[in-house]
């Protein structure tokens, strides 16, 4: 496959996959709903089309995308996301802890900000392993302003940790504008610790790739991390309750505009129309065929609600005192 | 045999399992120097890719700490005060704690934290002073608290070599503590293990850590009217249950010295557990901190909120009365 139809295959694979599971939260068949990522699949897209299947990253709470576009399996993510048993996860993670770390996927994070240190330890070891392993950060724009990111670009720095910090700024942290919640510019937080920083347009899958590729480069190389602002939009509300809470913070004209610029149209336009369709067609199929399994597939034995809690096996009571070992 | 103080067996426990395992490494503040003594000398043994100091950052090395634990090493953090474990409680609790539940059991984080030097050293006031275990216990993390030089070792040891992540506790009441033992048969000590310090047939004490000494010396002391049996869980969680209800089948009181707050610590824990199903014939007291309790910085002051001998002795003596 060439670049354009796989980077268009993944953008459409999280778009439909997406729209699939907001289906299933409004049939209450995905329960607690989802952060979507519509509208910024590009940079998902983007970044992942740069890295290895041993490469390592670590997502947010809206990392359906990152998750997919790493490669995890949507069939398991859907029955994930639906609760299942044959879930990534087996049903204890869901949408906001979707996770498959034989593919270096160390976990979506309900806690903003909270994915960067983890991947600069993890990279950090795999160096000392002797592995040329490069690990991506995602987090949004709302997560430079949490100390222990800052604190992660100054480990990173310091060590020449080959950790990719990737920020999708789409202009809001939750319902707060960009404006109203960051001083000084996004890229500086980074420069301020000498870590490179560049600004590219997160609607654009190829300057994404292209960006990430030079920071892989670099950080597999020695030099270091590497910060990419990824300009973006978010298409959808920040989690589906939008929807029913009937919450209003953005123009109605600011919404259309940035649906404009369409990740998935910018990039299917690079494509003839046949194979165009044929990815379509292929991803319908799938998803199809996700809904079925995840519908059709067992929900976890309560009895097993306390199980992984500890690599170790079962410790301690259950909440009515009895012994669980 | 030879004379082995507290500090020297953390450190021979860190030093012998660094030496075993080249996954385990130590981080933290000022270890290199080894401003406690535990880390003195590891970084001459094992160099400074296992032996790192890092910035003052605590909420990210803790993180990366997590990071290094998923990519398959086996780290061990030194945090200089106790009350540091509250600045990272998200990166423990929230974090790593629940790594392996939510993502179905993929990964495991064997990251142990450590506190050498933890409650009241008196005269550090109010940030320095704080003895956490129960927070941590409470959570679900692995909470160790060891008593004696030997289990100092021993849990140290254990701890590490766990697949979760462990919280030990080394109080800074402990730290004088020396003990004569045989080296050689230093060993790991098992989680959810407790130790009888003091066989006893009239009341049950259980203390933790410094306090286990506290309460030996009060069981000295009354040695000629009450026979004392002084019980160790030696960790919070899991916590030796059994042990605790073999003891109480034999003396049926129960008396809690805890060095945490009163209001959800410890020893409401141990006190509630007894009562639910182990054998009491008369009420159980407990000694704690006051509720919410915050060290002043005066001697008389400091001296004045903790849990101490004065009081479990009245304690023990009113459990007893109220029976006979």
């Amino acid at each position: 496959m060439s670049i354009d139809a796989t980077l268009y295959r993944t953008i459409r694979l999280i778009r439909r996959f997406e729209e699939r599971a907001i289906e299933l939260v409004n049939t209450g068949e995905i329960v607690g709903g989802i952060h979507p990522y519509i509208g910024q699949e590009a940079i998902a897209a983007g970044v992942c089309a740069a890295l290895r299947d041993t490469d390592i990253i670590t997502s947010t709470h809206r990392g359906h995308g990152h998750v997919l576009a790493k490669g995890a399996d949507p069939v398991r993510m859907l029955a994930e996301l639906c609760g299942r048993v044959t879930g990534l996860n087996q049903g204890r993670g869901g949408s906001m802890h979707a996770a498959d770390f034989g593919l270096g996927i160390y976990g979506a994070n309900g806690i903003v900000g909270a994915g960067g240190a983890i991947a600069v330890g993890a990279a950090w070891a795999k160096r000392r392993q002797g592995h040329d392993t490069v690990s991506v950060s995602f987090f949004g724009d709302g997560a430079v302003n949490q100390g222990v990111l800052l604190e992660a670009f100054n480990l990173a720095a310091l060590w020449r940790v080959p950790t990719l910090f990737i920020c999708e700024n789409n202009g809001y942290a939750t319902t707060l504008t960009t404006e109203a919640a960051i001083a000084g510019s996004i890229t500086e937080r980074a420069t301020a610790f000498g870590i490179p920083a560049i600004t590219v347009d997160g609607m654009d899958a190829h300057a994404v790739l292209d960006a990430t590729r030079t920071a892989v480069e670099l950080a597999r190389s020695g030099g270091g991390p590497s910060f990419v602002e990824c300009r973006t939009y978010r298409f959808d509300a920040h989690h589906t309750w939008e929807h029913k809470a009937r919450v209003r913070y953005r123009p109605v004209e600011e919404m259309e505009t940035g649906r404009l610029r369409d990740p998935m149209e910018i990039q299917g336009a690079l494509l003839d129309p046949a194979t165009r369709a044929e990815i379509d067609a292929e991803i319908e199929e799938l998803l199809e065929h996700a809904v079925d399994f995840a519908r059709s597939s067992a929900s976890p034995d309560p009895a097993r609600a306390m199980d992984y809690l500890y690599a170790t096996g079962p410790l301690g009571r259950d909440g009515t005192g009895l012994a669980v070992a | 045999m030879a004379i082995l103080s507290y500090g020297k067996a953390l450190q021979r426990a860190l030093r012998d399992e660094m030496g075993l395992d080249d996954q385990v490494l130590v981080l933290g503040e000022d270890i290199r120097v080894g401003v406690n003594n535990v880390t003195t000398g590891l970084l001459a043994k094992f160099g400074e890719e296992r032996v790192i100091d890092t910035p003052l950052s605590e909420q990210a090395f803790t993180s990366f700490a997590t990071g290094l634990a998923m990519a398959g090493l086996r780290p061990v953090i030194e945090f200089q005060i106790p009350s540091l474990l509250f600045l990272v409680f998200e990166q423990i609790a929230n974090q790593a704690h629940k790594f392996s539940l939510m993502t179905g059991g993929q990964t495991r984080i064997p990251v142990t934290y450590f506190v050498p030097g933890s409650g009241s050293k008196t005269g550090w006031a109010g940030q320095h002073s704080d003895h956490p275990y129960s927070l941590f216990a409470h959570v679900g993390v692995k909470t160790v608290v060891p008593a004696t030089p030997s289990d100092a070792y021993g849990l140290f040891v254990t701890a590490i070599r766990d697949d979760d992540p462990v919280v030990i506790f080394a109080p800074a009441g402990a730290l004088h503590l020396r003990e004569d033992v045989d080296i050689a048969s230093l060993a790991p000590v098992p989680l959810g293990v407790g130790r009888v310090h003091r066989p006893g047939d009239d009341v049950t004490v259980v203390a933790v850590g410094h306090l286990v000494q506290v309460a030996l010396d009060a069981a000295e002391l009354l040695a000629d009217q009450i026979s004392v049996e002084v019980f160790d869980p030696r960790t919070l969680h899991p916590f030796d249950w059994a042990g605790l209800a073999a003891s109480l089948e034999k003396t049926g009181r129960l008396v809690v010295i805890d060095d945490s707050n009163r209001f959800c610590g410890l020893g409401a824990e141990v006190i509630a557990t007894a009562a639910e199903g182990m054998r009491l014939t008369t009420p159980p007291k407990r000694v704690t901190r006051p509720d919410g309790a915050v060290l002043p910085f005066a001697r008389d002051l400091d001296m004045a909120l903790q849990p101490g001998s004065g009081q479990l002795i009245n304690a023990i003596q009113e459990v007893v009365k109220a029976a006979r």
